[in-house]
């Protein structure tokens, strides 16, 4: 278990946390490869079952991140993803995923250093929380 | 203070109702009722839309089965303007699944008039057909007995369908006139409130003796919903327990053919297309075998979990329990037990009650800028 290294899937809008994964990247700061970042244009457009699939093909952790509210690029998508996550939180935890392998978090274009460290929070969370049930056993 | 009027049952109750049936087609303004039949050739009560009064001697909105949420039927005559008014006879889940419709604008409240009436339960279709070889006629007398009594539906052993033992909203709320069964004397005359002013209008142009509801309908209605509730709660106890982990929930799903019978089934699956069904999950050949690569084995058809977790992330918050679902599956999932389980954590959630009132927006449908903050960052 020790060198259990998790799978952390991240949808980030284009606008806000993608484009502070590009200013960490710029500005040289580093964080841990095991999130793999899939950009969207705004948090508004990820379907619970893009989580759902990302948790189902075995996943450890998944990230929903986007603009603050009121600065979303399409006013209100990600008051909606909150909603959806609000929904998934409700749901998953009954089939025995921990709560804490979902996430939702805002982070503005400017915060590469906060990028940086919630990528660097939420694997070695993660990995404390060890590798998900839909990795070690098979899900049909 | 509601307007309710009396519908003589002496000659008994189904001919008490389709006489009140006939007087409301009789009305000019009522082009057609919809009300389940008895079918001439099978031993099926179907939704069917009659405009010849003789053919509401077929009508039985009180057998003890419903092969179909009529939800979607009622969505069918009502989505654009068809220039005159339908009445329906619904169950109180049909009407909650078609209010959840209206909602998402695949069906109109206006031109229909619902009536409703207390529903005590269905059986299973598959356990109804033997039940009726004696006549539908003659089941629906004994279920009727046997619902009212002590039994609560049990005959011969068959009990109501599970959704049904556990559907804790047996009275019509959303229906425009509501007749009541529950606490009234069924010998003599049933009481049909108007809920709305479009039932009172009706209402007031039927030949039918004033009257009030029975003293003892509210503590009936009440009993009723208290045992219901016990058994909802036992049931969720018990569905819980055998899904509470991912391994389980694909053990329980095992049977699982992904036909998607039950998706068709379910009134408030609402998409015109399903995403399952759509080239998105038309995988490449060489995609399968990367996935058994990877996994070492994959099962096929795959993505069984994922559709039902995805409908129920879709649909969840929008359940109304009719148990459909289950009636649906050829391999005998107990597929309802698993969707009310689930989808009450979500309706908590958002504190959302399907089928309620039509103000009340579908909670992915809208948001509010100052809420559950409590999702939001990784602490
Ligand atoms: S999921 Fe099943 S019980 Fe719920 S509304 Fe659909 S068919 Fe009815
Ligand atoms: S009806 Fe039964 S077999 Fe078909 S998709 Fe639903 S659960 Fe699976
Ligand atoms: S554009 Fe960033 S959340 Fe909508």
């Amino acid at each position: 278990m020790n060198d259990f290294e998790p799978t952390v899937i991240a949808f980030v809008c284009n606008w806000c946390t993608y484009t502070a994964a590009d200013l960490a990247g710029t500005s040289r700061l580093s964080y841990p490869p095991n999130v793999r970042l899939v950009r969207v244009m705004c948090t508004g457009m990820v379907d619970p079952q893009y989580v759902l699939k990302a948790l189902l093909e075995g996943a450890d952790g998944v990230l929903v991140s986007g603009c603050h509210p009121g600065d979303c690029h399409y006013i209100n998508g990600n008051y909606k993803a909150r909603r959806r996550i609000k929904l998934l939180k409700a749901l998953l935890p009954q089939f025995g995923f921990a709560p804490q392998r979902l996430r939702l978090t805002w982070i503005g274009a400017s915060d590469g250093i906060e990028f940086a460290h919630v990528m660097q929070e939420l694997v070695d969370q993660v990995r404390e929380l060890g590798p998900s049930e839909a990795k070690t056993k098979m899900v049909l | 203070m509601a307007k309710t009027a009396m519908i003589p049952v002496d000659n008994g109750l189904l001919a008490g109702l389709r006489e009140f049936l006939r007087q409301v087609l009789a009305r000019p303004e009522i082009a057609a009722v919809l009300v389940p039949c008895q079918l001439p050739m099978k031993a099926m009560v179907m939704p069917t839309l009659v405009s010849d009064p003789e053919q509401l001697s077929a009508a039985n909105p009180l057998a003890p089965v419903f092969p179909l949420n009529g939800a979607r039927v009622v969505t069918r005559l009502t989505r654009k303007e068809a220039g005159r008014t339908v009445v329906a006879v619904l169950r109180a889940c049909e009407i909650r699944a078609f209010i959840e419709l209206v909602k998402l604008k695949q069906g109109r409240r206006e031109e229909l008039i619902i009536v409703g009436i207390d529903c005590l339960g269905a059986y299973a279709t598959k356990d109804f057909l033997p039940l009726a070889d004696q006549g539908i006629e003659e089941l629906t007398g004994r279920f009727l007995q046997s619902a009212m009594g002590e039994k609560e539906g049990e005959l011969d052993g068959i009990g109501l369908a599970p959704a049904c033992q556990a559907c804790v909203n047996p009275v019509p709320d959303g229906a425009d006139l509501i007749i009541g069964l529950l606490g009234a004397d069924t010998g003599r005359a049933l009481p049909v409130t108007a809920a709305t002013e479009k039932g009172e209008s009706l209402l007031e142009n039927l030949d039918l003796p004033g009257g009030k509801a029975p003293e003892g309908r509210e503590a009936a209605v009440a009993a009723l919903v208290e045992r219901r509730m016990a058994r909802r709660k036992a049931m969720i106890d018990a569905t819980r327990a055998l899904t509470d982990s991912l391994e389980k929930l694909t053990a329980y799903l095992g049977a699982c053919v992904n036909c998607y019978n039950c998706r068709v089934a379910c009134p408030v699956c609402y998409c015109r297309e399903c995403v399952f069904v759509t080239d998105v999950f038309d995988h490449e050949p060489c995609q399968y075998l990367g996935w058994a690569h990877r996994k070492g084995a994959v099962k096929m058809p795959t993505d069984t979990v994922f559709y039902h977790l995805t409908r129920l992330a879709h649909m969840g918050t929008a359940c109304v329990g009719c148990g459909q679902c289950s009636n649906a599956c050829p391999n005998g999932i107990p597929l309802a037990e698993l969707f009310i389980t689930a989808s009450a954590p979500l309706q908590e959630a958002f504190d959302y009650h399907p089928g309620r009132s039509l103000d009340e927006k579908p909670p992915l449908a809208e948001f509010r800028e100052k809420e559950f903050e409590e999702v939001v960052g990784i602490k």
